[in-house]
Order: C-alpha cells, then structure tokens, then sequence
C-alpha cells in the first residue's frame, strides 16, 4: 500500500475547508498587483485537482496529462482566434466536450495496460499532442504560440482587463464549482471504490467490480476538468503558447501535486501556491538554483517525507496534540 | 512627547514629498532580455549594447531627470514567460517605456498588452513584421526579414536559376523565405523547394542533405543568429556542400559578426545583405566598435543585436529629452514616429510614421578574410533607405 | 529514380547511425528495468554526463579522442554505483509513482548542475580531424563520423550480446530478468548483479551520450528531452530484452530520419503513432519478456 494518500473518513465539511477561500477572496484585495499570477495559480490548483483525482483516487499514474490541459487551452484559443468564438462559458464548454472525447478515447487505450507500458503511452500522448500544436502552425502558430485570442465579458457584463481582475474572480469561480464536485465524488461511493480499485486491483475484480470501467469514468471526467483548466489559461492570458501541453508540463503538475501532499484534495491547493510562489520569486534571479531546489525538495519528499507539505504539517499538528 | 512626534511627521510628511517629486523624475524602462536558456548568446549581444549605450550616454539628459533600467529575462522564444515578465513591468513595476526581446513570437504575445495599457514599447531586435499592424504603441529601430531577404532574392536572381530555402519554423523564418522567393522569382528563378526546420534545437544535417540531394545552385538560408548559425554553417560544411559547388547565401543572420570567427574558414565567399556589418569603414561604426571592443574585450566583435539594442536606447533617451522627463505615451509615439538618426552605427536610419517600422539601409556583404580574420565585408549598398518590402506589397493588395 | 534511390541511401544511412547511438544508449535501461522493475527515467542523465565529460575532455584537455571515449564510459559507470548506493537502493521496492517521482527528481538536479557547470548552451564537439572528412563510398559521400558511429556501435553490441550470451554474468542476468525470486533462490546475488549490470548499463549510456554528442546535442534539458525517445525504445523493444530494443532503435531512427527527410512538417507524429500503435498491438514490446 503506497504511503502517499492520506484518506479521510468522514465526508462532512470542516471548518478549516473555508480557509483557501477566505485567503483568495483576501488575496484580492489586498494584492491587486499581482492577480495574474493568482489566476495562474488557481488554475493549476484545478489541473492538479484533476491529476489527484485520477492519480492520487484512482492510482493510475499518468506522465501526460497535459495533454488535456493543452489540449483545452488550445480548442479554446483556436475558437476564439480562427473562429471568433468569444463568450467565455461557451468556450469551457467546447473545451470541456473535446477533452472528455479526448479522455474516454485515450483511456480506453491505456487503461488496458499496465505500468511502464501505461506510463508509456500517456507519455506518447502527450508528445502527441505538442507535435501537432508544434507543427500545425496555421492553426495553433507553433513555435511563435497562438494570438489574437479575444475572451468576451463574462455573462456579458464583466470585461477581461489586463489587471486581471476579471479573470481572477472567473478563475475562482470555476474552481470553487469543480472542487466542489470532486469533493463530493470522492466521498460518494463511487469515490471510495475508486480508493479501492488503487489499494488492491485484484482484489476488486475479484469482489466482482468493473474496475476498468471506473477507471475510465475516473480518467475522463479528469480529463475534462484538466481540458477546463486549460481552457481558463487561455482566457486569462489570452494567448497559448507550447508551454501548456507535452511531457513537461505534465512532469510539473505532478511535482507540484506531490509537494503539496497526493490523494488528499488540499495537496493540490498547496503545491501549486507554494511553487508557483516560490518560482516568481526565486527563478527570476537564480533559474539554476530553481531547479536544483525543486529537484533536492522532490528527492527529500520522496525518500523522507511522502506525504508532501500537508503531510508534514499532519505530522507535526498531531505531535503537537498528542504532547499535550 | 507631542513636540518629538510632530518633528518626526513634519520629516516624514517631506521625505515623502521629496521622494515623490525625485521619483516623478524617474523614468522607468523595462528591459526584457535574454540571460538563460539556448538563446543567451543573442540575449547578451541585447545586454552588452544596454549596457555600453548607459555607460557612455546614460546621463545624457535634462537636468533633474534620471533614468532607471529593470531588467528581466524572457528565457528564450518563450512567448507565454514573455507575457508575463512584461505584465509584471507594466503593473508591478510601473514602467514608462518597454523594450528588448531578441524573439519575434515575444514581440507578438505582448502587442495587445501595449496596446490596452498604453505603453511604449521599442523593438530591439524581434523582427517579424506583421505584429506591428494592430500594435500603435509598437515601432522598431532593428529590422525587418523582408528588407533583407527580398532585395537578396532579386540580387540571386541575376547569378543563380535554382535555389533552396532553408529556415527555421517560426514568424521571422517564414518572412524571410517569403520575402527571398518572392524576389528570386521576380528575377525569374526558379525554387526547388523549402524546408523549416524547428527552432528549438535543430539537427540541421538531415535537412541539409536533403537539399544538397536536390542539387540546388544556391541555398537560402535564415536562423535566429547565436548558437543556430554556427550549426547551419556546421551543416553545411560537414555535408560538404561547398565542394559539391552549392553556395550558401542568406540574410545577415547567417553569418552574424559576433559568431563568425567561430565558424572557421567554409563561411568564405557566403553572400548575405544585411543592414550592419562590424567591418563597416563608416566613422559612427569604428567609433561604435572601439568603444564596444574597450568596455567588452579586444577580441570581440558587436553583432546587429547590440546595434539594434544601441539605437532602441538612442531613440528612447530622444524622447525622453524633448519630454523633459514627463513622459506621455502618445506624446512618445509621435516623437518616435518622427525619429530619425544619422549617428547610427549602420549609418542613417529612420522610422516610418505610417507603420512605425523601421527604414533601413542594406548592404551586399561577403565573407572575406580581413587582417587574418573573417568579416563581413560590405562590397554593395543596395540601399540607402528601404521600407519593409511586406508591408508595401500588402498595402498594394 | 537515381535520386529517389539515393534519398533512400541518405536516409537509411543517417537514420542507422541515430538508431544506433540511441539502442547503445537505451540498452542499459533496458536491462536495469526488467532486472529489477525500477521506473528509471532518469536515464537519460547518464548520457547528458558522458557526452559532457566527452565535450570537456576534447575541448578542454585536449585529450585524444578515444581515450576520452573511454572515459565517457568508465567515469559515467564508476559514478552510478555511486547514485545506486546512495540514493537507487531506497527505492528498489517502491510503488511505481514514488520511482517516477525519483527519476524526475534526479533529472531537475542533473539539468540545474549541468547548468550552473557547463552555462545553458550546446556544447561544440571538437572532433580528431581524420574523423571530420567526408568518406567516398560508391560514389557517393558520408560524412566519417557517422560511418565511424555505425561500425564503432555495432562493434560494443557484438561485444555486449556475445558477453550476455556466453558468459557467467550475462547468465545470471537473463536468469534474473526472467523470475527474480527463483533466481535469488538458487543463490544468485541479485543485489550485486544489479549493481553491476547497472554500472554496465550506465556506462554503455555515458558512452551512447558521448558517441551521440554531435547527432543529439548535449545541453542542460537532454534527459528530458530524449527521455520519451529512450522510453519509446526500451517499451517497443521489450523491457528486459536485449535485441528486441535494437529493432526498436533502429526502426525509430529510420523513421525519424525519413519524417525528417521527406515530410518535415510532419516532425516527430508519425514515431509517436507507431509507437502508440505497436504498444497496443503488443503491450509488452516486440520482444518483451515480463509480464
């Protein structure tokens, strides 16, 4: 049994759950100069929502799922660029539509097998996906990315300014909604027969559960939020560019999933914060050391610490409980 | 006691107002260059030229106003950390002017951004030119693809009858090669083909056999400079396409001065036009190299880059003089779009007020072997003042 | 049609020598998975080191190139007993994410120490002058290096399947690719075979890196860029197979030289539905071994 999930028994809502949501209604306030890098944050808070959901729930361990995170930032930015699709609800639908064909399609491919040939191929699929947005330069720009992408006001009313307000509060929004559904799903019992399918396979199967069919239910509705967050980044920057799909970006989302703590929902809040904050002040001035210290931190959490920050902060909490 | 405190806010009270009238003084300019990833050896040719221009001409201005550069690193052609770094200059910083990216794709992610904040922004070297069109607080003081690619390709077509263009994937490759075929096809040669090959760290060599399969007379080539054009250069020579009697012509780019010594003696005899060569006899030019060779090192040759990155600061201190330091967005736009210089290291520039793109004077240049060492020699002006051929054609259309 | 046969010479000639640097490369992971199931993608950190201790040697110190050759292996080996010592061991018998997690550690350190090292730029190769020429075969020309590449590989190949097949330790080696636990049971000492076998294996990929240097270039982010291509070989060839990668190397080589010959635009698409393609067809590789 891997030590990295933390599961939590009892389903009802905590007082201490309302915390992230007091912090980014404040961080509005308060900082309005740096909103563009609080909406990116956010928005990789939902992508590694959805990685949890299918890595850290149901135990697949996948390399590519920036594939739909790209995937979605692109749909939507082609639909606005070439296509002149601009009302910002319509797109997260397109785009959530697209990467849950995309999902159910590539994960009745991987599903199938097991682990270096799994790793594999939702490796191959996110190489996939950046060659096609590399090459297909009429439609995604390539190299150069894809501009011209023009988000329309939210519900028609709320305008998308270059402060970001707009898109910050957007960004929130959808995130509170999918955090929400993750939530509940991962308390319902189709959420705890996920858990059950990643501590022993076998066992479930033999119980007589359709493992694979889970499984595929888990990976597209994953799918889909990820094609969502995608979608979100393309609006707040309104610009795409080849940074959000492949294995890189995927490799990060994982990382960044991990520091927070894996299979415990507010890991993913956590990791994205802590490194996307640590990278706008630290990467500027020293990009080596960056990634020698994101390496040495991924090593040390690994080999010593494996459930991530929030791991650490249970540790000592309980310790400071029980010296009492 | 009450006496100690008003002391202390009456001190407080006019440190702030000093501080504020000092600082309404301070022009800020937001410098995005490139210090990290494959593409520093260009980014440092932007920095070298900063620098060199601050340490000779950083106090030329009205009394009471100072100049302050924040820099930032783009990472590369990077358009997505560009629109971040210079979103951050615009509303962390407050900067008055914006201006560096050796990478056009950079250029490209942050022309709305100007556009809807209101700030200035002069390119130092990003040349692709179609960005500029929907950008008014966009203008340019290094050069387009198509000043150099298209006056090359009627050039080529006196000598040459087949040719085949080599170019890397992205917005400045593709105007180059539309620009070199649109002028070798004026001249009535013929294109055996075209090839891009992908920015980000090429292996040149399959593409390059390909085209030395297809026997060519000529290969047209462009890349970003850096790294890239000692690769291009390598290709060609290892594939031995020099023997097999293909020449090797291009845009400046290809053979760029700070690169070239390094390319060895198969760059001999490349033909490029281009709108700065190093070994140019011009008195602003020797002036420029020695002061460049003083501050960087003997044995160091100033590229296009850092005359691009020269000029910018040139035309940005220009309007930062006839403001009095006061600086207006529009007020620049209009100074800038009148600019014109005759100090140059390239000789005369100006911009045009119509697309505020730069008009540029073009050389023929050869490789040729100066003193022992290679250069860039001017043998031809083709031109004492062109605009950019692309956009003309598109006004005609 | 004499240009159409010699596009086909060009291509299967470029497309070996690649396939070639990358199975010399390859094959150690190869081997160090199906022995002991470890998810090593940091693999390709050990090729970046031995095309840098390459590059630094002929640059540097101007030492001869087949000596630093030879460095590039026995440095890059001596080295990963180090690492397998001090960091592999602790997670020999972990879960499948915690393996990939510590591949992916290894590879930011290895590219932040790369960096701060050697600067973010491809390092030249100064290649020995009788390796630069061209080499007239038939009346056409290859460069020498590459025909240098393709006979140098395919002589270490010889030399590693004759030692798997005929020797003590390639025995072991199969007999513990093929069932661990039966293998430990006759009294095989896995534990310093793998050692070994994954000094070997490293070593051949420093060597791989070295040899490759001028065809994948050496620069800071190498093992994240080329680990899908070390991956693809190992996964299409068959984990813990030792020729089925080779098939493997030089299918993708060829088919990556002719995408890149005849359909640029196309890049690298083609390679990874082959590859998707053949995995699904079959899971274990061409030649897999393990289930």
């Amino acid at each position: 049994m891997s030590k990295l999930v933390g599961f939590q028994s009892n389903p009802r809502l905590k007082i201490s759950e309302l915390i992230p949501w007091v912090l980014a209604l404040a961080v509005f306030f308060v900082l309005p100069d740096y909103l563009s890098l609080g909406a990116q944050i956010l928005t990789y808070i939902l992508f590694a929502l959805s990685l949890d959901l299918i890595t850290g729930y149901a135990g697949v361990v996948t390399l590519g799922h920036a594939a739909f995170f790209g995937v979605g930032a692109y749909t939507c930015g082609i639909l606005s660029a070439k296509l002149g699709i601009t009302d910002p609800l319509l797109l997260l639908l397109i785009s959530a539509i697209v990467c849950s064909l995309l999902g159910v399609s590539t994960g009745m491919i991987i599903l199938r097998t097991q682990k270096l040939t799994q790793l594999m191929l939702t490796l191959a699929i996110a190489a996939l996906c950046f060659e096609v947005a590399n090459k297909a330069t009429t439609i995604t720009g390539g190299a150069d990315g894809l501009t011209g992408v023009v988000i329309g006001p939210v519900f028609g009313l709320f305008k998308f300014d270059f402060l970001n307000k707009t898109a910050y509060l957007w960004c929130l929004g959808i995130l509170f909604i999918f955090w929400y559904l993750v939530r509940r799903l991962v308390y319902s019992p189709f959420g705890i027969t996920l858990t059950g399918i990643k501590e022993n396979k076998q066992r479930m199967q033999a119980i007589g559960v359709p493992v694979n069919s889970y499984l595929l239910k888990a990976y597209t509705f994953s799918a889909m939020i990820a094609g969502i967050a995608g979608a979100l980044i393309a609006q707040t920057n309104q610009f795409v560019g080849l940074n959000v799909i492949g294995f890189e970006p995927s490799g990060e989302i994982l990382v960044m999933l991990i520091l927070g703590g894996v299979g415990r929902i507010y890991g993913a809040f956590v990791g994205p914060l802590v490194f996307l904050v640590a990278q706008d002040i630290l990467a500027k001035q020293f990009p080596e050391y960056w990634n020698l210290g994101i390496g040495l931190m991924l090593l040390i959490v690994v080999l010593f610490a494996k459930g991530g920050v929030l791991g650490i902060f249970d540790k000592l909490t309980a310790f400071g409980r029980s010296s009492k | 006691m009450k006496k100690n405190k008003f002391i202390q806010l009456g001190l407080v009270v006019l440190s702030g107002l000093v501080m504020s009238i000092a600082s309404a003084q301070t022009v800020k300019i937001g410098f995005m260059g490139t210090y990290s990833g494959p593409g520093a050896a260009q980014g440092d040719q932007l920095d070298k030229g900063v620098k060199l221009f601050m340490k000779l001409n950083g106090d030329k201005l009205p009394p009471g106003v100072k100049v302050e550069i924040i820099t930032r690193d783009d990472t590369g052609p990077n358009p997505d950390v560009a629109k971040r770094v210079a979103q951050e200059l615009i509303v962390r910083e407050k900067v008055n002017y914006l201006t560096g990216f050796v990478w056009s794709p950079n250029m490209a992610a942050i022309g709305p951004l100007t556009t809807e904040a209101k700030v200035p922004y002069v390119s130092m070297n990003a040349a692709a030119a179609r960005v500029m069109i929907n950008a008014p607080y966009m203008a340019r003081t290094s050069f387009t693809l198509w000043q150099s690619a298209y006056p090359l390709g009627q050039w080529a077509a006196k000598k040459y009858k087949k040719a085949y263009t080599a170019v890397s994937d992205f917005a400045p490759g593709h105007e180059a090669e539309e620009g070199f075929i649109k002028g070798f096809k004026e001249g009535g040669g013929e294109i055996l083909g075209s090839v891009r090959i992908p920015v980000a760290n090429p292996d040149f060599t399959p593409f390059i056999q390909k085209i030395k399969d297809t026997k060519p007379e000529v290969i047209f080539g462009f890349n970003p400079a850096g790294k890239a054009a000692t690769g291009m250069m390598k290709a060609y020579s290892d594939l031995g396409l020099a023997k097999a009697g293909i020449k090797f012509i291009g845009t400046g780019d290809i053979v760029t001065d700070e690169e070239l010594q390094g390319m060895g003696d198969v760059a001999l005899g490349v033909t490029t036009v281009h709108h700065y060569s190093a070994n140019s006899n011009r008195p602003s030019n020797r002036a420029f190299v020695a002061a460049y060779k003083k501050e960087f090192g003997e044995n160091l040759e100033p590229g296009f880059m850092a005359v691009g990155a020269w000029d910018a600061m040139e035309a940005i201190f220009y309007t930062i003089r006839e403001q009095n330091g006061k600086i207006d967005p529009d007020k620049t736009m209009e100074l800038l779009k009148k600019y014109k210089s005759t100090t140059s290291p390239r000789g005369e520039f100006s911009i045009d007020p119509e697309t505020r793109d730069v008009i540029n004077p073009e050389y023929l240049r050869e490789v040729r072997k100066v003193n022992g060492k290679l250069a860039n020699v001017e043998i031809e002006t083709l031109s004492t003042g062109i605009k950019d051929p692309m956009k003309e054609f598109d006004k005609k259309k | 049609m004499d240009s159409f046969f010699a596009a086909i010479v060009s291509v299967l000639f470029y497309g070996v020598a690649y396939g070639m640097v990358l199975y010399v490369i390859s094959v150690g992971l190869s081997i160090t998975m199906g022995m002991m199931g470890i998810a090593n993608l940091a693999h390709g950190v050990f090729a970046m080191c031995g095309g840098y201790i390459l590059v630094t040697a002929l640059a540097k110190y101007q030492i001869p190139f087949p000596i630093a050759l030879a460095l590039s292996f026995l440095i890059v080996a001596f080295f990963s007993v180090f690492l397998d010592r001090l960091l592999y061991k602790h997670i020999y018998d972990a879960p499948e994410l915690e393996q990939v997690l510590f591949s992916i550690a290894l590879i930011f350190i290895s590219i932040a120490i790369a960096r701060l090292i050697f600067g973010t730029l491809q390092q030249p190769v100064m290649l020995p002058e009788y390796l630069k020429d061209q080499f007239t075969f038939l009346g056409r020309d290859f460069p020498a290096y590459r025909v240098f590449i393709i006979i140098f590989s395919a002589i270490l190949i010889a030399a590693l399947w004759f030692g798997v097949e005929n020797t003590k330790w390639g025995a072991m080696v199969r007999a513990t690719v093929d069932n661990r636990a039966m293998a430990q049971s006759i009294g095989i000492n896995t534990k310093l075979l793998f050692s070994i076998t994954f000094a070997v294996g490293s070593g051949l990929a420093g060597m791989g890196g070295a040899l490759g240097a001028e065809i994948i270039a050496i620069q800071p982010t190498y093992p994240f860029e080329q680990l899908v291509f070390f991956l693809i070989v190992v996964s299409v060839g068959g984990l813990g197979s030792l020729k089925g990668p080779f098939f493997a190397a030089l299918l993708i080589g060829v088919l990556d030289t002719a995408c890149k010959y005849w359909i640029p635009e196309v890049g690298a698409f083609f390679i990874y539905m082959v590859t998707i393609g053949i995995l699904l067809w079959r899971p274990l590789g061409l030649m897999g071994k393990r289930a």
